[in-house]
């Protein structure tokens, strides 16, 4: 039992922030802007919410800070995420190659502030956010170690965030608006809506969601930001796809890939796997091959919106 | 007069002008970002990016030239893949998989004659390479996979590969790297060594463009490029042509992997001290390939230019650590310039509208 809440507990720290990144994507996507950037926005937000943290951290500490630290990340992400919107609605630009710019620009950018403000490109953070153990919760018999021992707020708000994504997208007058914008954008025109207007809301989304993601995926994996998230942009990328740009498919593969990750890095950790002969880079490689074999079985129906990456353009109606 | 006119409406200068553009809008926001983080040095560093290779000589022409012949030849591979409509984000997985096989012929294959043996090691890359881009290509063919996603997923496992790969077969445990190749492997070097003063310098420059005329060739003079492009153009009207996009796919796949994995095997036999690391990063040369190809329009002279430029600002953000800025400034003007290279259209707008505007004007001339 023990090992099934060890691997629980690690799935989440892996899961989260794939959930929440990939759940931005499909805001963007649905209103018909590929976001391929996701990689960028996420290490964005991470760079701007980690300095936040190593500079008030002698001040504050714990959920306090943590949640500071969540809404500078996402804040930081939604206003670089406007380039792409700029270039994607306004200027017509092809998606790809703005999203990949947004990629190439993250990392660069982090790297060269770091240096340039403190002389070395990590930075530091103590991590003062662990729960071992939410009061009251963390009793329950069963779900309460599965859940509520061992983790950080921020799987809680990650739960949160796929539960509203849910019933935004799925039962609001804007998740409909969105939707017909990625699908049929000439005929949400035709009816009022403004399709600029609803194709920004999708990608400032996406760049909130994908920025607290950055910080997400920081948080409980290690204690300095080195401008990487480990491609992990564009693994949300692949949970997306893989989850058909719908909430609960998307839940699903996170989780998917959350386990395999998890057997990735903490294989050590499970009695029956550290007997095993096999090499630690082989366990690395497993998520990756899992993704190609899986998108290879499920690609053929594609559900992909389908007005995405075509900018939309009023007078061609 | 009529001359200029012609220059502002052909399509390939316009394009020329639209990068052109784009590269002044990045220089112009990285000097930005030069101001805001030192104001008093950034003058004289950003002149030390324009000089680039340029302020140190032959040396430096030479260390542009081996920083470039890489990501040209990756430039082509993303580039190649454009033109059928393809975006091969898998350079970087096949070139590290082109350099470990030019790797293992150059310290396994000695019984291979000396003339020959860098020959087989350079066509052992490009077929490594290929074999990796064959891959995302299959896969889109057959089970409409994204492109995209595949080849990001084959550089993780390229990646890994590799690493266990190293560690079996050619590594040398004290540094963690791979061991040197065989002499006789390593890619002549023709006096060019002696005449630029770098060790850097070899022919991969010579080979690297005549890949350059090669691709260029096959893209705009054969049938087969014919093919490529109508699919990239419009795959529906291919199909109904009789065109065999699905072929296609596969094939332009697996050049583009043949043409990065190729790149890879220059680099690792220059028998410049560099070596295969056993590292958890991606090959950036993958990446910057991206830009190249973007930058140079897909165009194979393009992307010579454009990875010769990008090498050149390179050499020349590595010299402005000489006023204490990080060099890490060229990737930032580099991403500046292919975000505004995505406003292609808008400025081939702008240019067009000036073109008319003086073709008007030398209508009210005469």
């Amino acid at each position: 039992m023990d090992i099934l809440y060890f691997i629980v507990q690690q799935t989440m720290f892996f899961a989260i922030p794939l959930l929440i990144v990939a759940l931005g994507g499909m805001f963007s996507e649905r209103s018909g802007i590929v976001n391929i950037a996701l990689e960028g926005i996420m290490v964005m937000g991470g760079f701007f919410s980690i300095a936040v943290i190593h500079l008030l951290e002698n001040r504050m500490s714990g959920q306090p800070l943590l949640l500071i630290a969540v809404l500078v990340a996402g804040v930081s992400g939604a206003v670089f995420s406007l380039l792409h919107a700029f270039a994607a609605i306004n200027l017509k630009a092809d998606q790809t190659i703005s999203g990949t710019a947004l990629n190439l620009f993250a990392p660069a950018f982090a790297v060269f502030v770091a240096r340039m403000v403190q002389g070395v490109q990590q930075i530091q953070f103590k991590d003062t956010f662990f729960i071992r153990k939410v009061p009251v919760l963390g009793d329950i018999p069963v779900l309460g170690p599965l859940l509520f021992q061992n983790a950080y707020v921020t799987t809680y708000i990650g739960l949160a965030v796929a539960i509203m994504s849910g019933v935004v997208i799925n039962r609001t007058k804007f998740g409909l608006r969105l939707r017909a914008c990625g699908e049929h954008p000439q005929a949400a025109d035709s009816v009022g809506i403004n399709v600029y207007k609803i194709r920004y809301a999708g990608v400032i989304i996406s760049g909130a969601l994908a920025g607290i993601g950055g910080l997400v995926f920081i948080v409980p994996t290690s204690t300095n930001f080195n401008a990487s998230v480990a491609g992990y942009g564009f693994l949300a990328l692949a949970v997306l796809i893989f989850g058909q740009w719908r909430t609960k498919r998307i839940i699903v593969a996170a989780f998917f890939f959350g386990i395999m990750k998890t057997f990735a890095s903490a294989y050590s950790g499970i009695p029956f796997l550290k007997t095993l002969p096999i090499s630690n880079e082989v366990y690395k490689m497993i998520p990756y091959i899992a993704t190609l074999v899986i998108l290879a079985f499920s690609s053929k129906n594609s559900q992909a919106p389908r007005a995405e990456g075509i900018p939309y353009d009023k007078g061609s109606r | 007069m009529k001359k200029k006119v012609n220059f502002f409406s052909s399509k390939g200068s316009n394009s020329f002008l639209s990068a052109i553009m784009a590269i002044a809008a990045g220089l112009l926001f990285g000097l930005v970002i030069l101001l805001i983080s030192n104001a008093k040095e950034a003058f004289p560093a950003f002149v030390m990016i324009l000089k680039g290779g340029f302020a140190s000589g032959l040396a430096g022409l030479g260390q542009v030239l081996y920083l470039a012949t890489p990501i040209i030849l990756t430039g082509l591979s993303v580039g190649f893949a454009f033109k059928t409509g393809l975006f091969n984000i898998g350079s970087s997985g096949q070139f590290t998989c082109g350099a470990f096989a030019a790797v293992y012929i150059g310290v396994k294959w000695t019984f291979l004659p000396g003339g020959i043996h860098w020959i087989v090691a350079l066509l052992g890359a490009a077929l490594v390479g290929a074999l990796w881009g064959i891959v995302p290509g299959v896969l889109k063919a057959i089970a409409n996979v994204n492109e995209v996603i595949t080849s990001i997923m084959m550089n993780y496992i390229g990646m890994y590969l590799i690493n266990i790969l190293i560690v079996k077969f050619v590594h040398d445990p004290i540094k963690n790297q791979s061991v040197p190749v065989a002499p006789t492997a390593i890619i002549p070097k023709a006096g060019l060594d002696k005449l630029f003063g770098t060790n850097n310098m070899n022919i991969s420059v010579f080979i690297a463009i005549l890949m350059v005329v090669l691709i260029y060739i096959v893209l705009n003079k054969t049938t087969f490029g014919y093919e490529l492009k109508a699919c990239g153009l419009s795959p529906d009207a291919s199909k109904y042509a009789g065109i065999n996009a699905k072929r296609n796919i596969v094939l332009s796949m697996v050049i583009a992997g043949a043409l990065s994995g190729f790149g890879g095997g220059l680099l690792y036999l220059a028998g410049s001290g560099k070596y295969l690391q056993v590292l958890d990063v991606l090959a950036p040369q993958g990446f910057n390939g991206i830009s190249v190809a973007l930058l140079g329009m897909s165009n194979p002279i393009g992307i010579l230019f454009s990875g010769l430029f990008i090498a050149h600002i390179t050499v020349g953000g590595s010299n402005t650590q000489l006023y204490n800025f990080v060099p890490e400034v060229i990737d930032i003007i580099i991403a500046a310039i292919i975000y505004c290279g995505a406003f292609a259209l808008l400025f081939k707008n702008l240019i067009a509208r000036f073109g008319k505007k003086s073709s008007g004007a030398t209508k009210e001339e005469g």
